[in-house]
């Protein structure tokens, strides 16, 4: 596996277990009534387990996978690090707009940041999506 | 395809099946489904699309096709993965019926069990986890 699908699968896998852990802290809020204010951090469960889990998951796996050029060499891997780098610091803006409350423009910056990295994937991916033979 | 992968992606296409038949029985032109409200029902099917169907989905094929662990445990422990699979399933479950009961008519004896369907779920999701975290390696 390359250095880059290490390191997406394993944040995706940390952002699964805390995910599912904020979750389970949701539940239980809602089943007892404990600690109602674990409800600011529904967007940050969702983010978590959407974005960090499933569309990391999908990225790291995606450069691992997807045909490589002549030589076996994957184009432009710069652009896939942008992407788990803009993805991460989006979650974590994301995270830090509800620990902070009140703060609506970190929430909204961290999901231009996702955005960013996801559309810099796009332009890693593009080319890899090829008939075999071709590039 | 080993035998884990195949019951984990089985229960994860029923699990859409059932996800989507909810989100019908939930959808604004149905006021409501066996006279519960939909807002009780609509995070159930929420969770039987996204953990039941998606995150079982990938747990199975996580499990059938990520790089080896070694000659002698070629896809880490099994028990592990099983315990996964089984605390997933049986706290989805648990929480697809004693969330929208509660929600109906509160009652007392089903806050221990609701809270303990998300103790399962979360200890699947690290189950998961230790066992890839060491199948993901660089070459």
């Amino acid at each position: 596996m390359p250095k880059l699908t290490v390191l997406a699968v394993r944040l995706a896998l940390i952002n699964l277990t805390t995910g599912f852990g904020l979750g389970a802290l949701l539940l239980i809020s809602k089943a007892t009534g404990w600690i109602p204010r674990v409800w600011v951090y529904l967007p940050v469960h969702m983010d978590m387990l959407a974005i960090g889990w499933m569309a990391q998951l999908a990225v790291g796996v995606a450069f691992w996978i997807l045909p490589r050029y002549r030589g076996g060499h994957r184009p432009h891997p710069e652009f896939a690090w942008i992407a788990i780098v803009a993805l991460n610091a989006g979650l974590g803006l994301v995270a830090a707009s509800a620990v902070l409350g009140d703060q609506p423009q970190l929430a909204v910056l961290g999901r231009i940041s996702q955005a960013a990295g996801m559309a810099a994937f796009a332009v890693h991916a593009w080319p890899r999506v090829k008939a075999p033979g071709s590039g | 395809m080993p035998r884990l992968t195949r019951a984990l992606i089985r229960a994860s296409l029923i699990y859409l099946l059932a996800g989507l038949l909810l989100a019908i029985g939930t959808s604004p032109g149905l006021r409501s489904l066996a006279g519960l409200p939909s807002a009780a029902l609509r995070p159930i099917s929420i969770h039987l699309i996204t953990v039941g169907w998606l995150t079982q989905l990938i747990m199975g094929v996580i499990h059938w096709m990520f790089p080896r662990r070694s000659q002698e445990q070629p896809r880490g422990s099994q028990a592990l993965v099983w315990f996964a699979f089984v605390a997933l399933n049986s706290g989805l479950i648990l929480r697809a019926v004693l969330e929208p009961a509660i929600s109906l008519a509160y009652d007392s004896r089903l806050v221990w069990p609701l809270a303990a369907s998300a103790i399962l779920q979360f200890l699947a999701a690290l189950a998961l986890t230790l066992n890839t975290w060491t199948r993901v390696r660089p070459r």
